[in-house]
């Protein structure tokens, strides 16, 4: 498919090394879960406790709000509001987009503050865009084994189909 | 999206359309009929009169395949010609499109204002609408003023051009016995069209045929 622009694939090297990153984030700024979510608004993953939590609503709804704030930002002339913050009584999230393609998001609660949040996140964006930079490099050059998983698999596709 | 880590194919798929055409009503008798454990919360942001106001959206498992779990995040737009803002947004990394139209004779105008919204907009994200999954569902056939399929047809899905000569030979639809989705038109022209479905959504009739169909689509064109 050559229309889309979401072909891409995590292997469980960049998987391993993204959710450690995002543990270390956790824990040293005492925050409850991340979640990484692509643009279009699919989970990539869930890092810390996210209990009761419907991660895939959640990402769906993510992605929606920073694509509307995005144009929000551009109508008042700028490129985007790189970061979202939504504070509630008892947890709030903080939401930041990693290489234009992934969103960040953070769910704190009163044992850390969104100052420390706000301040560790830097270095974490940087370190994610590193991460994800490799993976759709890779993409690009073809290496990823995406486009051979479901090679042959019309049987198999035909089957999924018993509703 | 491949995730090989959680070992899962993820698939966008948009239900785009004129206001009132029944994309909410596909979303909600898939939403009715599959197996709770196979798919997640419907979600709609919409007005007070249900009208929606950014997009419905509804999670659904298909199955495994190949060991990945395959998942579905089927999309509605809202219909209104007013939000074409948050229509636009929804289309983002869009994997496939199923266009609801309104069967309604008078509902003409309004079809071809959409289809022809859904032109400019996926263009604008650099897609080509005749190169990707496609599929069209003509709602609302149980109405009396419902116009003949052969007119809508004409109107929404007259054929794009097929350049691509290695693309020259008669395809037949394969829902549609004596009907091609690719074929050589009389003036010389070889044409291909988006395979077509007719619908009730309100009672059920043709929205599984119409999802099966762009979901086999997707898959096959990550094959």
């Amino acid at each position: 498919m050559t229309a889309s622009s979401a072909n891409w694939s995590f292997t469980q090297d960049d998987f391993t090394s993204i959710t450690e990153s995002l543990k270390r984030f956790l824990g040293e700024t005492k925050s409850l879960c991340a979640l990484l979510v692509d643009r279009s608004g699919q989970l990539v993953t869930t890092v810390g406790d996210a209990t009761g939590l419907d991660t895939t609503a959640f990402a769906t709804l993510t992605a929606a709000d920073y694509s509307a704030n995005d144009q929000l930002a551009k109508l008042v002339g700028e490129d985007d509001f790189s970061s979202l913050f939504h504070q509630g009584e008892k947890e709030s999230i903080y939401v930041a987009d990693i290489a234009r393609r992934l969103l960040l998001v953070i769910i704190f609660d009163s044992r850390t503050t969104v100052g420390l949040v706000r301040l560790r996140m830097k270095d974490e964006i940087e370190e994610l865009t590193l991460l994800v930079d490799r993976v759709f490099s890779r993409g690009r050059n073809g290496a990823a084994p995406a486009e051979h998983l479901l090679k042959g698999a019309d049987d198999e596709i035909d089957k999924l189909f018993n509703w | 999206m491949i995730n090989y880590a959680s070992r899962e194919i993820n698939c966008k798929i948009v239900y785009y359309g004129p206001g009132l055409g029944g994309k909410t009503t596909n979303l909600e008798h898939v939403y009715g009929k599959v197996k709770p454990e196979t798919r997640g919360k419907l979600i709609s942001l919409a007005t007070e009169t249900e009208r929606t106001l950014f997009f419905d959206f509804l999670p659904v498992d298909l199955g495994t395949i190949r060991g990945f779990k395959t998942r579905f995040h089927l999309y509605t737009v809202p219909g209104q010609v007013y939000y074409n803002a948050s229509r636009k947004l929804i289309l983002k990394n869009v994997d496939g499109i199923v266009f609801v139209g309104d069967s309604q004779a008078e509902r003409m105008e309004a079809n071809l204002e959409s289809m022809q919204n859904l032109y400019d907009n996926m263009s604008e994200y650099g897609y080509d609408l005749t190169q990707m999954p496609f599929v069209i569902q003509y709602n609302k056939r149980d109405l009396a003023n419902a116009a003949p399929i052969e007119d809508l047809q004409a109107a929404l899905n007259p054929g794009w051009e097929v350049e691509d000569a290695s693309k020259h030979r008669v395809q037949p639809d394969p829902y549609h016995a004596g009907q091609n989705l690719v074929e050589q038109l009389s003036g010389g022209e070889w044409v291909e069209r988006a395979p077509f479905f007719e619908a009730i959504a309100v009672n059920g009739d043709g929205v599984f045929d119409t999802l099966k169909a762009v979901s086999k689509l997707v898959l096959k064109a990550l094959a």
